[in-house]
């Protein structure tokens, strides 16, 4: 049977066919939808949401020594979170199969840089994966996991945004049989004190080699004989642009790219004229090959920054081949069109905590999640961002390096589960004095509404324990701590000046639900009496996408408001009411 | 069964129902015997952002993403959001475009102007226009949330895809109780083109 998958549809799929029982994760684009679609296979996979991409992997680390087969999943960014654990654990290796799923993002779609996760596979010397549509997803899941368990390492399946959000056929099959779980005893193998640790060391070198030969023979490897006079090495969804602008070209499309299938390199080197390497991200591939002393092209002809495509492609054609850059068949770019930049939505909680904010001259530190829009005018209360947690921490180094404004951190309710916690309890115990703002909206929100620990349900839709910010702050050592309705924007403007004002650090929770999860108003629709609107543009300035402002009126666009109030509270001339039935 | 590749474009804004439309055109292919490819934006732009759809079928499809000036055909639920992409759609290749503005705080907030002329726009860089009011329309037909089969149906005009395929791929992706209305704004589609 077939069946149009995503790329992280099939993954998930790839993974329940595999016979894998245990599936972690974090949520981060362009990786949420693997665990999300592993749900769909509750009765067989244990699933959860860790807190964190760390937690994630050291948990599918567990059940793997055990036996079980296990994926982790995560963005690239995360992994830089799970780093800790992963590099020792290419040395302990495992019993059952890991699949480490990692979906990058080129061209930083989603995502605050554009790390090339291939890196961490070397890193880690741990072998990585690329599938180049879903297919290959599923087809690369089964093989990493025979590899996994048959040289006892980790493995890494890379993914990219292109890969993952991207929907291609996919023929379904059975699922394996799941491995009997039993862990043995076994401190030599499981305890890398540098006693054992040293001799792990070698083992891994030794590893690299017989997998490296893996890799050559691996058929995931494909050598696509065609026209000889040029030979193209590509990966991923490279492989997709690379058939469509150099469809006579031969291929050697690499899907086990490390360790380097150097015998394959070489046996395709030979057999063509010309060769190029195509790489989406970092030039990994290409050094190494040139390396070898095989001569290619790769770089000079194919940017490293940002993504490919096939039009970059064509590009790439005309430079190698000498020729003018090929003249566009299509129109140019229309200018003079207004940017429609993703906004916070109308009723979102967090734009009260940045209105009130906005009376005050402090630096904020922002974080990452749906709040990362808060930057952007009319609001433009966000100073700096970071990482995830980065809020917390900026703030409180600023302030110990004796920055005269006064210091807030945003960070968000995932976020401060994930990574916020540790840097409360710097504030803390530091004796610092920034205000640090939750802006809890009861769920994972810029990642399409994920349970975290505070929400209290599982991944698997079970009720569970609810974690209470305000516990944790006392926990830590806060002594202000205050929770405040950012729907009522006097109670939210009293709360944050008060906090901001006192030498003390404090902790301010705002909560409210994100109404785009809940999907009901907050309440009846606004309008504006335009008779009573003087346009001073206060309300304007929440940056509501429901206030539309042109030369001369201010309407409420009542598709869009769900009620919140906001700018009925700004008016200062009362014009805004609610709708009458 | 024809060897080149079809490229279908739909675009909008975050949360206008364009991800269900590709998802139909895409089932809709694969019920005439194509072999498929689809690409949508998740993530931040959906937060009201300005999204595409991409929906590749033929014998064999390698890129999913529409490359430029290869679509065959391109959508719109909104005004200007097609502007934006023009350059994607062949020469004198169909665009179907309803008559929402949809305005973006840019506008709002007096960074940018929403053009006040979309339409002449609109028809200078389309010379093969469809353009109407499909939540008007939709409305009409009982639910302005059909606005989206108003413009597939309009869109289908311009597809080798037979009227069975579409059918069937409508009932697969839409609640039983919405079919009807579904199946009837994706019929007044058509017949405005």
């Amino acid at each position: 049977m077939q069946e149009l998958l995503s790329g992280n549809e099939a993954i998930a799929r790839g993974a329940w066919e595999a016979g894998v029982t245990v599936a972690t994760g974090y949520p981060g684009t362009p990786s949420t939808e693997i665990l999300e679609a592993v749900v769909g296979y509750k009765e067989d996979i244990y699933c959860e949401w860790s807190p964190n991409e760390k937690v994630a992997l050291e948990v599918a680390a567990g059940a793997a020594m055990a036996g079980a087969r296990a994926i982790v999943t995560m963005k690239h960014v995360g992994l830089n979170v799970a780093a800790d654990p992963l590099m020792t654990l290419s040395y302990l290796g495992v019993e059952g199969g890991m699949v480490v799923c990692v979906a990058d993002d080129p061209g930083q779609h989603s995502s605050q840089n554009e790390q090339d996760t291939r890196q961490y596979a070397r890193l880690g010397k741990i072998p990585v994966f690329e599938p180049a549509d879903s297919q290959d997803a599923v087809a690369m899941m089964a093989e990493a996991m025979e590899v996994s368990e048959r040289y006892r390492t980790p493995v890494i399946l890379r993914s990219t945004t292109r890969v993952s959000h991207s929907r291609s056929m996919v023929t379904l099959g059975e699922r394996r049989q799941p491995n009997e779980v039993g862990f043995e005893r076994n401190p030599p193998r499981w305890v890398p004190l540098p006693l054992w640790g040293r001799r792990m060391r070698v083992e891994v070198e030794e590893r690299l080699s017989l997998l490296s030969e893996a890799a050559s023979s691996s058929p995931s490897n494909r050598v696509e004989m065609r026209d000889t006079s040029l030979g193209i090495v590509a990966a991923g969804i490279a492989y997709q642009y690379v058939r469509e602008v150099f469809p006579e070209a031969s291929v050697l499309k690499i899907s086990f790219g490390y360790p380097f299938p150097d015998k394959l390199f070489k046996e395709f080197a030979a057999k063509v004229d010309k060769l190029l390497i195509v790489e989406e991200l970092d030039n990994i591939l290409e050094e190494h090959i040139k390396a070898l002393g095989i001569k290619c092209v790769g770089k000079e002809v194919v940017s490293p920054v940002g993504e490919l495509s096939v039009e970059r492609l064509r590009d790439t054609r005309a430079r190698l081949e000498g020729k003018e850059l090929p003249k566009p068949t299509h129109l140019p770019e229309e200018e003079g069109l207004p940017g429609r930049p993703p906004v916070l939505c109308p009723g979102c909680p967090h734009r009260g905590v940045f209105h009130a904010l906005g009376k005050r001259d402090v630096i904020v530190t922002g974080d990452i999640g749906c709040y990362s829009l808060g930057v952007f005018p009319p609001l433009s209360r966000t100073d700096t961002i970071l990482c995830m947690g980065g809020g917390v921490t900026v703030a409180h180094g600023m302030d110990k390096a004796g920055e005269r404004r006064k210091l807030v951190g945003i960070v968000g309710d995932s976020t401060f589960f994930h990574s916020g916690i540790t840097g409360l309890l710097d504030v803390a115990y530091n004796r610092g004095k920034s205000t640090i703002i939750v802006v809890d909206n009861r769920t994972t929100a810029m990642t399409g509404h994920q349970e975290h620990p505070g929400t209290g349900i599982t991944l698997m839709g079970e009720p569970t324990i609810e974690a209470s910010i305000e516990e944790f702050g006392r926990a830590c050592g806060m002594k202000r701590i205050v929770t405040v309705n950012p729907y009522d924007l006097q109670e939210t403007i009293q709360a944050v000046t008060a906090e901001i004002d006192a030498e003390e650090p404090s902790l301010v929770i705002s909560r409210a639900p994100c109404p785009l999860k809940e999907r009901k108003p907050l309440g009846p629709r606004r309008i504006i009496d335009e008779e009573v609107c003087v346009t001073c543009g206060k309300c304007v300035k929440l940056g509501c996408p429901a206030i539309e402002s042109s030369e001369d009126r201010v309407r409420i666009n009542p598709l869009l408001c769900i009620g919140c109030r906001l700018c009925e509270q700004v008016c200062p001339v009362d014009a805004i009411s609610k709708e009458e039935e | 069964m024809k060897s080149e590749i079809t490229s279908v474009l739909l675009v909008g804004v975050g949360g206008q129902g364009v991800l269900l439309a590709s998802e139909i055109t895409a089932r809709a292919a694969l019920a005439a015997g194509y072999t498929v490819k689809t690409n949508e934006v998740h993530g931040m732009a959906q937060r009201g952002g300005s999204v595409t759809a991409h929906v590749r079928y033929g014998e064999e499809v390698f890129s999913p993403l529409v490359p430029m000036g290869e679509a065959s055909v391109l959508g719109s639920l909104e005004e200007v959001e097609p502007i934006r992409y023009h350059n994607l759609l062949k020469p004198g290749g169909l665009a179907v475009v309803s008559a929402q503005r949809i305005i973006p705080t840019t506008v709002s907030t007096g960074q940018a102007t929403y053009p006040a002329d979309a339409e002449e726009r609109l028809k200078r860089v389309f010379p093969n226009l469809v353009y109407f009011d499909a939540v008007k329309e939709a409305g009409a037909l009982g639910n302005p949330q059909a606005a989206n089969m108003v413009i597939l149906g309009a869109m289908s005009t311009a597809l080798d895809l037979s009227g069975d395929a579409w059918s069937e791929s409508i009932a697969a992706c839409v609640k039983p109780k919405f079919l009807e209305l579904n199946l009837r704004a994706f019929s007044r589609g058509r017949d405005l083109v």
